[in-house]
């Protein structure tokens, strides 16, 4: 039996024995993982491996086969819906694609989380949410439309709702895809500011290596269901297992095979002889 | 702010349009637009049977609706019946030579009073009765005459279509 | 998806359906009371999926009318029975076509935009951020259309058949030459507010809640892509369609 007690206050989120099966394919196979407080934990891989399927046990939106997941010090997947909702409360989570509400302006979809969940006098609630988009630059836009924001402006204006309510944890899953390289150290540098000022846990999932070394404390490499490597970004770089060689240094070919698994390749092309 | 204030101003008018509509409906094309009349006045009918006329059912010259039904109730004394019926001021000028019957709307349809006016000079007033009254034809007695006639050649009453048998 | 030719299989994929169809009712009704604390969000609804369909209705309900008036006046004057075109307009309106005309072109105007709304705040993962921001989407994105569409719809109707009566009446009277006082006396004559006018606005409300709640459970669970809302959206003026007619013969049959 895994230790469930917040052993040390250190750790925000541990994770024990995780297995996952999702539509009969093996995601997850006995994944051990701890998150530190008040560090930005990098979580890589390979696309598909379950980075953001491992962000979704974290948050409670999937349980998983085997295993525990505690996230201060709650047993996640045990938690009722109301409870759950209440452990959300404390978690900013910035979406690999903003999923801003359309509905409303970049000043609402940051006032959102306030609006529901807080009865504040409007004058109050102004004030957080411009103090808020002050912070990611985008004060001058509270009254635009998230139809007319560029990809950047949106994952700045995400990342403004995420932290509206000053979470314990950000969730930040691949925040700098599509991003040019100046909007991607806009938001790299907003990710180090928040956790320096704020003190802020975060989780930053992501491709982009050279940025995770300026932002992450530590980083944990997934491959087929498991830990591959663990470490700061630095020993990681030095690392020179399969896995990380082959990641890092961005080889085609290596434990991440390039193929698909398939048949025979003369069988499909139809010469059976050459098999024989 | 302002946004979300006219959403809920026009959300207000299309729902008070709504119950516009209905409320017009409701009032102007059912038979409670019956009830609801205009200045009114009474005049009185005996009937030796009023069949199926119910309270509400209309009153009319030459088709058109002139009033309605207001009571209905048995005489004590004379044991017939006694109509109410309450006539649109605008109808005032009725001669009072004028007799009021009992008819079917169409084969099947519900019963009304029918007035056909007559040559008089002078007009009935608020309270009179009517002298001529013809009852509703019971198909009873419309089958009974018709078989004590001893045949088809002469049926009883072909003005008037017969009513549905009374309970 | 497999091929088609198993018709075992589309069967007990449509009974499932259904039964998921049902639960998804049951979970939209359990969020009412949560969804009352967006009271705002219902009534923006009301708004969208009724106030913003009213040019189509009150242009469509005038000409149904006007067909309604030339169609029953040319039938009726073969048996001289003229005089009862009101009746038979305004009852024909009350007890089918206002309702079921109503809910048909309510499912193409804000059915298909509740699905494809829904759909694509799912494909975008609008629906997930509620999730994670800790409001329930069913409470905050759902409930409200589907009370918005059972508030709508009589409302709607209502305001069809006045219209219809209106041409029926300007196509009798006006244009045909009906009398005026035949016209309306005899209709008030024979219409009754209970058995006609309102039996007509409860199916009316029974319209309103199927619909809304196909669109909604089309584009809750609509396939996460831009192909998967286009079918949704489909789907959903397909069996509302079908669904609305099924429903108003059985409530035909054991209501009026
Ligand atoms: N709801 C689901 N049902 C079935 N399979 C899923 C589901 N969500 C994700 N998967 C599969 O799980 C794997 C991991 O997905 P994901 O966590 O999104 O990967 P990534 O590491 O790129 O974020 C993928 O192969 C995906 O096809
Ligand atoms: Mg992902």
């Amino acid at each position: 039996m895994p230790d469930l007690t917040p052993a040390d206050d250190s750790t925000l989120i541990r994770i024990r024995g995780l297995k996952t099966v999702l539509n009969g394919k093996t995601i997850f196979d006995g994944v051990d993982l701890d998150i530190p407080r008040g560090k930005v934990t990098a979580v890589m891989g390979p696309s598909g491996t379950g980075k953001t399927t491992l962000m979704r046990h974290i948050t409670g939106q999937l349980a998983p086969d085997a295993g525990s997941v505690v996230v201060d010090g709650r047993d996640v997947p045990r938690l009722s819906r109301g409870d759950l909702f209440r452990l959300r409360e404390k978690i900013g989570y910035l979406f690999q694609n903003s999923a801003l509400l359309t509905d409303f302006s970049v000043f609402e979809n940051v006032a959102f989380p306030l609006r529901q969940h807080l009865r504040l006098p409007e004058e109050l609630i102004r004030n957080i949410v411009l103090t808020k988009l002050q912070a990611v630059g985008l004060r001058g836009a509270a009254e635009l439309m998230p139809s007319e924001l560029s990809g950047g402006m949106a994952r700045r204006v995400a990342l403004a709702r995420a932290i509206v309510r000053d979470p314990m944890l950000v969730i930040y899953d691949e925040p700098f895809v599509g991003l040019d390289p100046i909007a991607l150290n806009q938001v790299v540098k907003l990710i180090r500011m928040l956790n320096d000022t704020l003190g802020l846990t975060g989780i930053l999932v992501a491709h982009e290596f050279s940025a995770v070394k300026r932002v992450a404390d530590q980083v944990y490499l997934i491959a087929a269901g498991k830990i591959a490597a663990h470490g700061t970004p630095a020993e990681l770089a030095a690392d020179t297992s399969p896995w990380t060689r082959q990641f890092f240094g961005g080889e085609a070919d290596g434990p991440v095979p390039f193929h698909y698994p398939a048949r025979d390749y003369a069988l499909d092309l139809g010469f059976p002889e050459a098999r024989a | 702010m302002s946004q979300k204030h006219s959403y809920q101003f026009g959300t207000g008018l299309f729902i008070l349009l709504g119950f516009a509509a209905l409320a017009w409906l409701a009032t102007q094309t059912t038979s409670i637009a019956n009830y609801r009349q205009g200045d009114s006045y009474t005049l009185n009918a005996r009937f030796s049977n009023v069949g199926q006329l119910k309270l509400g059912a209309p009153v009319k010259i030459a088709g058109v609706r002139i009033g309605s039904v207001r009571t209905i109730e048995v005489d004590p004394a004379k044991l017939d019946a006694k109509v109410q019926l309450s006539i649109a001021t605008r109808y005032a000028e009725l001669p009072d030579d004028s007799a009021a019957a009992i008819f079917t709307s169409g084969l099947l349809g519900d019963q009304y009073v029918a007035i056909q006016p007559g040559g008089s000079p002078d007009a009935l007033k608020d309270g009179d009765e009517f002298v001529l009254t013809q009852s509703s034809v019971q198909l009873e007695d419309l089958i009974g005459k018709f078989l004590a006639a001893g045949g088809p050649e002469k049926p009883a009453e072909p003005a008037t279509p017969a009513a549905t048998p009374t309970p | 998806m497999t091929p088609a030719g198993k018709p075992r299989n589309a069967l007990a994929g449509g009974i499932a359906q259904i039964g998921a169809c049902g639960l998804f009712l049951l979970s939209i009704l359990a969020a009412v009371p949560a969804s009352l604390r967006h009271i705002r969000e219902t009534v923006r609804q009301v708004w969208f999926v009724g106030a913003m369909s009213l040019t189509i209705i009150m242009t469509c309900g005038l000409f149904v009318g006007m067909v309604l008036g030339l169609q029953l006046y040319y039938v009726l004057s073969i048996f001289g029975g003229t005089a009862a075109l009101g009746t038979v307009v305004s009852l024909a309106l009350y007890r089918e076509l206002g309702p079921v005309v109503t809910a048909l072109l309510f499912a193409g105007r804000a059915g298909t935009s509740i699905t494809a709304e829904i759909g694509l705040m799912r494909a975008t993962d609008q629906l997930s951020a509620m999730e994670m921001m800790a409001v329930d989407p069913l409470a905050y994105v759902v409930t409200p259309r589907f009370l918005a569409g059972v508030i709508a719809m009589p409302l709607l109707a209502c305001v069809f058949n006045a219209l219809g009566i209106f041409g029926a009446h300007l196509v009798g009277v006006a244009w045909l030459g009906l009398d005026n006082g035949t016209f309306w006396s005899n209709m008030t004559s024979s219409v009754d507010v209970w058995k006609d006018v309102i039996n007509g606005l409860w199916k009316s409300v029974a319209f309103g809640a199927v619909i809304t709640l196909i669109a909604t459970f089309q584009g809750y669970t609509t396939p996460p892509t831009s192909e998967g809302v286009a079918y949704a959206t489909t789907r959903t003026v397909v069996f509302s369609s079908i669904v609305v007619l099924a429903l108003d013969f059985v409530m035909t049959a054991f209501l009026m």
